[in-house]
């Protein structure tokens, strides 16, 4: 595989792969570390990845692992920077504000999820994979994954619900 | 009256992760609308925050060139450890080609040489032998000094 072809595969999905890895690392130049890190990892190993019949299952996969095994060593609890660097286009000012507002509220609440609800979360409501797609990458039995996945929302929920309930009374 | 209905229905799947793609593509529609009833304005933060993610781009550029040069660099190595083996096994082969080099006469005749001067060498040192008795001496002195 060239260099070309390389990037051809590759470049369609590694924004989720970067969305990935900043759901678990949170800082932003973390993530970007870790999403460059997989994409060199996969470039040197480029010759077998022919063989391979999912390379985004595949990718995504790498980058949980990678991320899971930064977040256990020390170096990466030291780096925990929080970024949100969002554009809204044609917004209204009053509108974006607001949109910036609830959408640093659920950064927040996300991060305080369990590393396996949160990686269940992003693959499913952000990144839309299918259920068999996302027991591949994870490696879990379905159930497990809707398990996980429900527990998710539902921890999501009750955080907005609190968050509503004090902006009212 | 009958969208919300369905749009509950569909929330109360969603928690259970029971939604298919599609019916949660259909919650993001609606939340993401103006017209979104008051009593679910609370999960629309939710469906928005989804919205919002999925536009986060990876900006970086993706340097491939040093992947390559590394690989370069593997090798350039293994081509030096090559190198040095080589070097050092023609090394060994060429020490015993000296008995192919010089005849049999020659080598005696040498080794008669080394042996008359290493003899000469030694009759030197033994006349430096007496310096040891001078050391010795001159300790005697020293210690008593003190």
């Amino acid at each position: 595989m060239n260099q070309s072809e390389f990037l051809n595969t590759v470049l369609p999905f590694k924004d989720k792969l970067y969305r990935l890895a900043k759901r678990l690392l949170v800082s932003r130049e973390e993530a970007e570390d870790a999403t460059q890190e997989i994409i060199m990892k996969l470039w040197t190993n480029n010759a077998k990845m022919s063989s391979y019949n999912n390379v985004e299952a595949f990718a995504m996969t790498m980058t949980k692992n990678y991320c899971l095994d930064r977040l256990k060593s020390k170096q990466a609890n030291n780096l925990k920077l929080v970024h949100s660097n969002y554009k809204d286009e044609n917004t209204s000012l009053q509108k974006s504000i607001e949109v910036k507002d609830s959408v640093s509220w659920m950064e927040r609440i996300m991060e305080n999820l369990p590393e396996q609800q949160r990686l269940v979360l992003q693959l499913r409501d952000i990144e839309q994979y299918e259920y068999d797609e996302i027991e591949k990458m994870l490696d879990m039995k379905p159930t497990a994954i809707r398990v996980t996945l429900s527990r998710a929302r539902k921890a999501v929920r009750e955080e907005l619900l609190k968050k509503h309930n004090y902006g009212i009374s | 009256m009958e969208l919300v209905k369905h749009i509950e229905t569909l929330l109360e799947k969603y928690f259970e992760a029971a939604t298919s793609i599609r019916e949660e593509e259909e919650l993001k529609a609606y939340f993401s609308g103006d017209e979104v009833a008051p009593h679910l304005e609370e999960y629309r933060p939710l469906f928005n925050y989804f919205s919002v993610a999925q536009e986060e781009t990876y900006s970086k550029e993706i340097p491939l060139k040093p992947a390559t040069s590394r690989g370069y660099l593997k090798w350039i190595s293994v081509a030096a450890a090559v190198a040095v083996t080589m070097g050092i096994f023609f090394d060994q082969q060429s020490s015993p080609s000296l008995e192919e080099q010089y005849t049999q006469e020659e080598i005696r005749s040498a080794q008669l040489a080394l042996s008359m001067f290493s003899k000469n060498f030694s009759k030197g040192t033994d006349g430096l032998s007496y310096l040891t008795e001078f050391e010795k001496n001159t300790n005697k002195f020293l210690t008593n000094e003190k």
